[in-house]
């Protein structure tokens, strides 16, 4: 139970990243609403998981905030990435398409080719 | 980097007390609107759209857990917060605070006292470099300390074990410093004493065995850093001074550093003199006596790799050549090493196991505080189980709750060990600069260190655990849709359980306890009005060393003639009599006699150990013995008449069988000098207060002298001034001789030290024991009445008497109460045997004590249950009812 949101923190937090390269300057509730669409249903329960994941790339450097107005005119606070977040997100992309590629690799391995 | 950079943050985020909450609460809130609004662009109703908004966020409560735990130091803040809310909760009810705290600051406090106390008379080994290797040797089966010096001499050259062997003698000497002469006590040491034990000078230099060329030849003093400072102002200029001891001149050699007071932990010498002059010192010298085993002691440091055992098997045999060699003064010469610090065994294991006990008692008296506050915890969980069931309810989980129990305890137990470590460093203190004997320099040096301390500390630890242990199962098994259902958990078992159980032993330990220092209390009163064999009322006593002013040979009998002369002069002095030692004064002097008809002279033929007393004629009259048969002595029995002895009853039935055939007959001494009996006097006490009768047998001063005098002042009580013209009469006569002037009752003090310490120790130790037991019986019964307050109401209700209602309520309280006490009580009884060797005529079979024990459990009975019995007989049922 635990570990499965480790590993869904993990990669949350490279969604959030990622989204924020792609899309720039963006509220928490626009940053979720790109990741449902995108993934589907990793986020269509426990939204607010996004709000802790975002403090601690904040903590660590990787995104900065502040304060803006909403589409509907409402105060809300904006993330965006860093320079440091961007060196991450490149890190960290690399890392995971290494890791995917090997993963992946061992899905296509049949018996016959192990003899 | 990264990792640190959040640590960074998070460390900021803790110290500035950043919370963020607000933060985080508008952009949730800005969240669910934003997505609100997307649902009502899909057609949702406003209020189901906002439902499924919240829905779809998840657990508020949870998220902002995690967001705080990712802001700050989680683990740091839940605890300030638990202590935060313990503080409130336990200000909220001061009174539970209040006895939580006392308690606890009692079984702490008294723990770490005795622990203090047994740290440094036993686990703190004496102060000198090596200490763990530095060992006393003790000889035969029955691990005497003392050796005669040719012996040590033989046992220091011949053994292979020992780095080194010195040995030292405890002493009182009269120094005069150029002013006002006064008595010192001393310790009179090997030349190599310093050496072996590996002390270096504060200040001079320390003498050496190269210093000894034979008796009286090493005339060198030592002083303690204490007396140095108290008696010499710290003056660096003492070295090299000469000052006179016993009228002889002897040199300051140095000083010793402070911490190092001597060998005996708990005697506290003015300087050391080196034993070769004993003559000077103590009048006579016993350096070529092998029979005298005057030393104190023989101690020294074992050489690197021998083992104790090696060491005895080596000491082993150089006895049995001493046996050997020297078969009249030497027999039973096998050894046993022991620690130094408490006179080895002699005093060491009476003292262990006095201190072990102890330690064992407050232990469990301890044990029973958790147990009690234990129980008081679960009647607060109990209390509580609402509260603990709503928040189990929203989401915490049981480990957050208990954690928070366990703080609570944690903090009353911090502050209870706080103030009782407190309390035992002030009695610690108190302690220490105590000197409970008025005649010796006996201090227990118990400072307590860092040890004491930690123990203290972990004792408040453990005690946490245990109090906060107690109500853990009845968390974890709190069912909260139940609780908040019905409004508690249960009804009360019926069964015992293991916390009656303890409440049992717990008021059985108290029992005993409130026996044991009743039957002290008694004791020690009786010992007052009993019969000594000497009268200590309106009689003064004047203790000096004659030798100490210079006088020896025919010099000290015609001193004394003249003191008791110039004394008897005084306006309301009925008698005055000289003994040169007192009975009842520590260390009493014991020597073996035979019958007239023994030849051999061993110790294993001896007929009986007498003590004995040196007299002047007027001795009996002055102390108020009474003789029973024959004359008593006078000063026609010298040197030149026969050898006479007047003895006391017991000795006369242990000699001669009865009284009436002891008179004119004759006894051997352990010389095997005839003595005849001329007069008998009545048993008296001379050990101690607790003895059997003992024999005693009173010598003429004039057919064997001491220069060691007290002398006993009758008096007829009306003369108030009496102190003071007995020490202006008896320095008209010199004033060169220092000498002390006390009443006999103040001097029984030390003979009734043992009996007090008892007394004391039980007394605070039964007293601890009560209010124990009262806040375990209060907590049982607060416990069980406000479990059954509904059933008590509808009893009440349907008509049940006060009478009922409280024997519903308090009833099991009282039979445990009972079953306790009748328990300790026996129990107690059984005790009492083991005390009777301290306190005189220590007996449970007293109809004083068995009452004033059922009256004090009844009384803490009544104590304990009074509120709760307030408490279920002021129930209203209807109130009650009405509030369901």
């Amino acid at each position: 139970m635990k570990q499965k949101t480790d590993v869904l923190q993990g990669t949350l937090a490279l969604m959030v990243l990622k989204t924020l390269d792609v899309l720039g300057s963006l509220h928490g509730y626009g940053i979720a609403r790109r990741i449902e669409q995108i993934s589907g249903d990793v986020l269509a329960v426990n939204q607010g998981t996004l709000y802790p994941v975002l403090l601690k790339l904040e903590q660590e450097g990787a995104v900065a905030s502040e304060w803006g107005a909403s589409e509907n005119n409402r105060r809300a606070r904006f993330y965006r990435l860093t320079r440091e977040g961007r060196k991450q997100l490149q890190v960290e992309t690399q890392d995971w398409e290494q890791t995917a590629a090997i993963i992946g690799r061992f899905f296509e391995v049949k018996a016959e080719d192990l003899s | 980097m990264r990792a640190t950079r959040r640590l960074l943050a998070r460390l900021v985020n803790f110290a500035t007390g950043r919370t963020q909450e607000a933060r985080l609460r508008e952009e949730i809130e800005e969240h669910i609107a934003l997505q609100t609004a997307e649902n009502v662009r899909t057609g949702l109703s406003p209020i189901e759209a906002r439902r499924q908004a919240m829905l779809k966020f998840g657990g508020m409560e949870a998220i902002r857990q995690d967001y705080r735990a990712e802001r700050g130091l989680p683990l740091i803040e839940d605890l300030l917060q638990d202590l935060r809310y313990a503080f409130r909760v336990l200000r909220k009810s001061p009174g539970f605070t209040a006895v939580a705290v006392a308690t606890l600051a009692l079984g702490i406090g008294a723990n770490s006292v005795v622990f203090g106390v047994l740290n440094a008379l036993i686990l703190r080994p004496l102060n000198v470099p090596q200490a763990q290797s530095l060992y006393a040797i003790e000889r035969g089966t029955d691990n005497a300390v003392n050796h005669s010096y040719p012996d040590y001499r033989d046992l220091r050259e011949r053994n292979r074990s020992f780095e080194d062997l010195a040995a030292y003698n405890v002493t009182s000497v009269g120094l005069d410093t150029g002013h006002n002469p006064s008595a010192s006590w001393i310790l009179e040491v090997t030349g190599n004493y310093f050496d072996a034990l590996g002390v270096h000078p504060y200040l001079g230099r320390f003498f050496h065995a190269a210093d000894e060329h034979g008796p009286n030849s090493a005339p060198y003093i030592v002083l303690t850093h204490a007396f140095w400072h108290s008696h010499f102002q710290d003056d660096r200029g003492v070295v090299g001074r000469v000052v006179q001891l016993n009228k002889h001149p002897f040199t300051i050699l140095g000083v010793a550093p402070p911490e190092f007071r001597g060998t005996l932990a708990f005697l506290f010498p003015d300087f050391w003199v080196p034993l070769v002059n004993q003559e000077e010192v103590e009048g006579e010298n016993v350096l070529d006596a092998r029979g005298n085993r005057g030393l104190l002691m023989v101690m020294g440091h074992l050489k690197a790799g021998v083992t104790p055992a090696q060491a005895v098997a080596d000491l082993n045999s150089v006895g049995s050549y001493l046996e050997k060699t020297y078969p009249k003064d030497d027999g039973n010469m096998t050894f046993t090493l022991a620690r130094p610090g408490l006179a080895g065994d002699w005093l060491g294991r009476p003292l262990r196991a006095f201190l072990t006990g102890l330690m064992l008692l407050s232990g469990l008296i301890l044990l029973a505080t958790c147990a009690n506050l234990g129980s008081l915890f679960a009647a607060r969980a109990a209390d509580r189980s609402r509260e603990v069931a709503m928040r189990l309810a929203l989401g915490s989980s049981p480990m957050r709750i208990l954690r928070q129990l366990f703080t609570e305890a944690l903090v009353i137990s911090l502050i209870g060990g706080a103030v009782g470590l407190w309390g035992s460093i002030l009695l610690l203190g108190q302690l220490s600069v105590w000197e409970p004997l008025p005649t010796a320099p006996l201090r227990i040096a118990v400072n307590p260190d860092a040890n004491v301390y930690a123990v203290a500390l972990l004792l408040s630890f453990v005690s946490a655990f245990l109090c906060g242990a107690v109500p853990v199962r009845q968390v974890l098994r709190t069912d909260p849709y139940k609780v908040i259902k019905s409004g508690s958990t249960g009804a009360v078992g019926r069964r015992m359980t293991v916390r009656d159980l303890l409440l049992v032993v717990q008021i059985a330990i108290c029992a005993v306890l409130v026996t044991s220092s009743l039957v002290a209390v008694r004791g020690l009163a009786r010992s007052l009005h009993s019969n000594f064999g000497f009268d200590p009322q309106n009689a003064m006593l004047v203790e000096t060393a004659l030798n100490m002013a210079g006088y020896s040979g025919d010099g000290v009998p015609a001193m004394q003639k003249r003191m008791i002369d110039a004394l008897e002069t005084i306006p309301g002095v009925k008698s005055v009599g000289v003994v040169d030692r007192l009975p009842l004064y520590y260390g009493a002097n014991g020597t073996n006699v035979y019958t007239d008809k023994t030849t051999d002279l061993r110790p294993v033929n001896a007929a009986a150990e007498a003590m004995v007393y040196n007299i002047s004629p007027e001795y009996f009259d002055a102390a108020g013995t009474s003789l029973l048969a024959g004359r008593t002595l006078s000063w026609h029995d010298d040197k030149n008449a026969p050898r006479v002895a007047v003895v006391n009853r017991e000795f006369a039935s242990k000699i001669f069988g009865s009284a009436t055939k002891a008179i004119g007959n004759y006894y051997k001494a352990h010389d095997g000098l005839r003595i005849q009996v001329v007069g008998i006097v009545e048993d008296g006490k001379y050990g101690s207060l607790a003895e059997d009768p003992q024999a005693a047998m009173f010598l003429p001063v004039l057919q064997s002298p001491s220069s060691q005098v007290c002398l006993v002042v009758r008096a007829t009580g009306d003369n108030p001034q009496l102190g003071a013209a007995i020490k202006d009469t008896v320095q008209g006569l010199d004033a060169g001789l220092p000498f002390t002037v006390r009443t006999w009752r103040q001097e029984l003090e030390s003979a009734l030290f043992p009996s007090r310490m008892a007394t004391l120790s039980l007394g605070v130790l039964g007293a601890m024991g009560a209010v124990l037991s009262i806040t375990g019986i209060f907590g049982m019964a607060a416990y069980s009445v406000s479990k059954r307050l509904k059933e008590l109401g509808i009893r009440m209700a349907l008509g049940a008497q006060r009478k009922e209602v409280l024997q519903a309520a308090l009833g099991r309280a009282l039979k445990l109460l009972a079953f306790g006490s009748t328990a300790g009580l026996l129990l107690g009884i059984l005790a009492s045997r083991v005390l009777s060797a301290i306190v005189y005529q220590a007996t449970p079979r007293d109809p004083l004590v068995l009452g004033g024990v059922v009256l004090a459990m009844a009384l803490l009975g009544l104590l304990a249950t009074w509120i709760p019995a307030q408490r279920a007989l002021s129930i209203d049922p209807m109130k009650l009812l009405r509030e369901e």
